[in-house]
Formats: structure tokens, sequence, C-alpha cells
């Protein structure tokens, strides 16, 4: 439209639509054609496979990758089972050790504590010897001292002490 | 003619000259057509091959955009055509990567955009056209004539339907050609004739405000015809290639 009003210029101006002048058609569609060739051949003997294969190569390596991460997750799992297996032996060896040691001491426990008993019998029965000899010495410090005093009491109180008679009253009395 | 002091020729960009003197175009003439075109195998070739020479498995920025590219139209081919199709994912590639890189250079101020032209669009229509056409025929036989006779639909509307059919089959490549070069050319055109509005002071900053605007939208449809191409002709070989069809 512009054109039209610049018709003087025509001559360095297009005429129309270029895209119909039939006779630049032969040039556009020949250089067209060589172009294709180009870039098939290129494209086709090149790049293309070239990109099919990185792209190949891509998929094997994560296809791979992942099943590297497989192989060493099962890895993992089995080694998490080794210690857990090695934490139960282990443990039931603690036990089993501390059962042990528990039934040695409750011997030596048992042992001792018989001992002890036979120890504390005897010296129960020593003791019990001595305190009766005590006793038996005591008692007859007792009248003894029972009759110093009563014969003293009599002759205090004006009496005249018969040997006899007191060692006779205190003994009834001792026995009471 | 409001403005005639404008000089807006929106036309221009389009036309075929010689680059080394001469006004006569032989088909053999280095034009700025052939340059245009060789650029974009030169971009072709730098994206897909010196762009993947590292050939690394963590690609960089330019391999991946090859990859992204490939995988894009691999996935195209293999999901509209069937497996049977990626044996011709090659020619649809090429196909591709021509219009998309085409498309784009056009986009570059100055340059030529070859695929605004009809004569460079309605080559390839054909190319698919015909490649398609001679492959069913090949690959199926008389069975690829059977795409024409609707047996779903009831017998006595079957010729009726063939006659529709016949035509739209072989209106296939004037829509596929004229779709594209229509879209590329309509919107240079239209940014040319913005651009020329800017030599008015009072309403440059409107004009190359709306020149940026359709800059952005000329930018959405080189590659969405690009890619309308590249899917019509996976669409088409489908028919070829595919065993089930309408």
């Amino acid at each position: 439209m512009a054109t039209e009003a610049h018709g003087g210029a025509a001559a360095e101006h297009a005429v129309g639509m270029p895209q119909l002048d039939v006779t630049t058609w032969p040039n556009q569609i020949f250089w067209l054609l060589v172009t294709l060739a180009v870039i098939y051949f290129v494209l086709n003997r090149i790049a293309l496979p070239r990109i099919a294969a990185v792209l190949a190569e891509r998929s094997g390596t994560i296809a791979n990758d992942l099943t590297a991460a497989e192989e060493l997750k099962h890895k993992a799992v089995e080694a998490e089972r080794a210690y857990n297996d090695a934490l139960a032996r282990a443990r039931a060896d603690a036990a089993k050790i501390v059962a042990e040691a528990r039934a040695e001491i409750q011997k030596e426990l048992v042992a001792a504590t018989a001992q002890a008993d036979v120890e504390i019998s005897a010296k129960a029965a020593q003791s019990e010897a001595r305190i009766g000899e005590i006793r038996a010495g005591a008692l007859e410090a007792v009248s003894t001292v029972a009759l110093d005093t009563a014969a003293e009491l009599v002759a205090a109180l004006g009496g005249k002490a018969d040997a006899t008679a007191v060692s006779a009253a205190v003994s009834a009395r001792l026995k009471g | 003619m409001a403005e005639g002091g404008f000089a807006i020729h929106p036309m221009d960009q389009f036309v075929v000259k010689p680059l080394f003197g001469g006004d006569h175009v032989e088909f053999y003439t280095f034009t700025n057509v052939t340059l245009w075109l060789g650029i974009a195998v030169l971009a072709i070739i730098a994206l897909m091959v010196i762009g993947t020479r590292g050939r690394a498995i963590i690609p960089s920025r330019s391999q991946s955009i090859a990859e992204v590219l490939y995988g894009f139209i691999h996935s195209m081919v293999e999901d509209v055509t069937g497996h049977e199709g990626v044996k011709y994912f090659p020619y649809v590639m090429t196909l591709f990567m021509f219009v998309l890189a085409a498309n784009l250079l056009g986009l570059i101020p100055m340059s030529f955009t070859t695929t605004s032209h009809v004569a460079v669009t309605v080559t390839l229509a054909l190319l698919v056209f015909f490649g398609v056409t001679l492959l069913g025929l090949v690959r199926k036989g008389p069975a690829f004539l059977a795409m024409f006779w609707v047996s779903s639909a009831p017998l006595a509307l079957r010729p009726v339907l063939a006659i529709i059919e016949v035509i739209s089959y072989f209106v296939r490549p004037v829509s596929h050609s004229i779709r594209l070069a229509g879209n590329l050319m309509a919107g240079h055109a239209v940014i040319k004739v913005f651009a020329g509005f800017a030599s008015m002071a009072v309403i440059s900053p409107v004009a190359i405000g709306a020149v940026s605007a359709i800059y952005a939208l000329e930018l959405l449809v080189a590659v969405v015809q690009a890619y309308v191409f590249t899917i019509l002709t996976c669409v088409y070989l489908k028919d070829a290639v595919g065993d089930a069809h309408h």
C-alpha cells in the first residue's frame, strides 16, 4: 500500500508481494533443497546419532547407579542385621557371664555364711559357757554378799548373828 | 495514504535480490535467500553438532537445548505416528530444525525470513505431501486408498465422504504451506509498518512499544508455527505408516 504511494521508487521497493514473483522461485527452491539436504546430512550422520548415544548412555548410567544404590542399600541392611546379631549375641554372653558370676558369688556367699554360722555358733557356745560361769560366779558372790550384808545388818540392829541361821535365811530368800 | 510523508515499505524485506550484483535471478544465483538459508544451516550445525561436541553425561547448556529439541520431536513422532514412524524421525527433525531456525533467524533485524516465502513453504509442504503419499502407497499398496473410504459411515454417505476426503487430502499442502508463510509474512510486515510510524516523534513511543510487543508475539509465532508445521507433518505421516485412521 505504501509502495503505491511511492510508485516512483518502485525499482528499489517491492511491487506487490515479492512472494508471488515467480522468477525468484527456482532460485529459492534450488537453494532450499540444497539447505535441506545439508541439514539432513548433518543431523542424520552426526547430530542425531550423537545425541541418541548420549541419551542412551545417560539412561544407562542412571540405571547402573540405581542398581548400585540398590545393592549398597542391600549391603547396608545386611550390615545392620549382622550388627544387631552381634549385639544380641554380646548381650546373651553378658547375661550368661552375669548369671555365672552371680551363681559363683551365691555359692561363695552360702559357704561363707555357713562358715560364719559355724563360727558364730561356736562363739555362742563359748559365750554361753562363759556366761554360765559368770552367772554361777555371780550367784555365789551374791549369796556371799547377801550373807555378809545380812550378818552386818543383824549386828547393826543390835542382834547377835547366828551364822548358821543367817545363812539358812539368806539361802531361803535367794531361792525365792 | 494520509501519512504521505511516511516511507513505509513493509514488503521490501521480502524482496529476493542477488548479493553480488546483477539483477537477474537465476536458480543458482547467490541471493539473500541463499545467505540466510546458509546461516540457518550454520546455526543448526552450531547448536546440534558443535553444541553437543562434549557428549557429556551431564550436559552443557547448548547440549541441553539440543537434547530437549531431540527429545521433543522424537516423542512427538513416536506419540503421533506410533512406533513405526520413528524411523522417519530424521526427516521430521530436519524439517523442524529448518523451520525453527529460519523463523527465529528471520526475527533478527535486517535479516531475511526464508520461511515467509511461499516458494519455500510450498516446497516443504509438497515434499511432505509427496513423501507421505508415496510412502503410504509403497507401504500399504492400494490399501492406502482405503483411508478415503470411510468405513464407519453409512454406505450411502461413503461416496460423498470419499469426495470430501480426497479434496481435503489434496488441500493439505496448501494449508500446510500458506499457514506458515502467511503467519510470518503478516507478522513481519506489521512490525515494519509500526517501525515506519516511529519516524514521527509524537507517536514514536507508541509505535516502538507496539514493535516490542509484536516482536514478543512474533517470537511465540515463530516457535509455534515450527511446532505446528512439524506436528502436521507427523499427522500426515501417520496416515502412511499408522494402522488406525479416521
